[in-house]
């Protein structure tokens, strides 16, 4: 599975991809935001993104909303890994088209659960 | 006249910074008594900034003796951590993002908007708080050694 992770934070990418290798991905494509993210989505290929809510130059939300709206990548699932906590925002991110949502502080496990469901 | 952080603001991010190091680092860290930071002279060597808008006006730090950050660090990311590099600059910098993110479930009525994080290094640097509120200081005990959260809130209206 090509999988795309966007988050600002080099170690909040780094702390993903460990627990993605754990689970058997290695194909991980990283982006430090939301403009970095929709350039290397149009490369094609990717069938997950996981997507932070803030950074700098184009929010994880507003990325999502540019995602669900390309008919080339509306298909993608986007689970949101942020520090997002309320439920108004997680509810936004669903509205918006997001597959799943991850509060950080989480525990490893909880990612590779939802990245799971995903599979399914 | 400024006045102190209100308990119930203040709860809610020592409930976050313990969850962030339960959940992060699987590690249990107790909170001690809180103290007024003004006078208290409290220095460190690293320390991770939150700018807090919306209903409510502050911010949130997590500051680190250097050898506590690198220990701190080395848990969270999973991989040993021996220098003051961008690594831990960066990794300071999300632990006060997830805590001040997670605080903010507990303070929807404030509508709170966080600011992405500043990273402040320099070897028995001071956090001083704002002018309209006298901040308030969580000094945590944990395996990985000690460290503070400050936190500074004032709710608008």
């Amino acid at each position: 599975m090509k999988i795309l992770l966007v988050d600002d934070s080099s170690t909040m990418r780094r702390i993903q991809k460990n627990t993605l290798e754990k689970i058997g991905h290695t194909d991980v494509t990283e982006a430090e935001d939301g403009v970095d993210a929709i350039k290397k989505l149009a490369a094609g290929g990717f069938e997950l993104v996981l997507m932070d809510w803030n950074m700098p130059n184009m929010t994880g939300i507003e990325a999502l909303k540019k995602i669900k709206a390309d008919p080339a990548t509306k298909d993608i699932p986007v689970i949101m890994v942020t520090s997002e906590s309320e439920k108004t925002r997680i509810m936004e991110a669903i509205q918006s088209g997001a597959a799943n949502y991850v509060v950080k502080p989480f525990q490893p496990e909880t990612l590779a659960e939802k990245i799971s469901s995903i599979k399914k | 006249m400024a006045s102190p952080v209100k308990v119930e603001h203040i709860n809610p991010f020592i409930s976050a910074t313990l969850e962030t190091f339960k959940s992060m680092m699987r590690t249990t860290i107790t909170p001690g008594k809180i103290i007024l930071v003004k006078g208290a002279h409290l220095s460190y060597d690293i320390s991770g900034i939150i700018g807090l808008s919306g209903g409510a006006k502050g911010t949130v730090t997590l500051s680190f003796p250097k050898i506590t950050a690198l220990k701190t660090v080395s848990e969270f990311i999973g991989e040993k951590v021996v220098t003051m590099d961008d690594t831990v600059k960066d990794a300071i910098g999300e632990l006060a993002n997830i805590v001040a993110g997670a605080a903010k479930k507990d303070l929807t009525q404030y509508k709170i908007s966080i600011s992405l994080p500043t990273v402040i290094i320099g070897e028995n640097h001071e956090v001083q708080g704002g002018k309209e509120c006298i901040p308030l200081a969580v000094p945590f005990s944990s395996p990985l050694g000690n460290f503070n959260l400050i936190v500074s809130f004032k709710s608008e209206g």
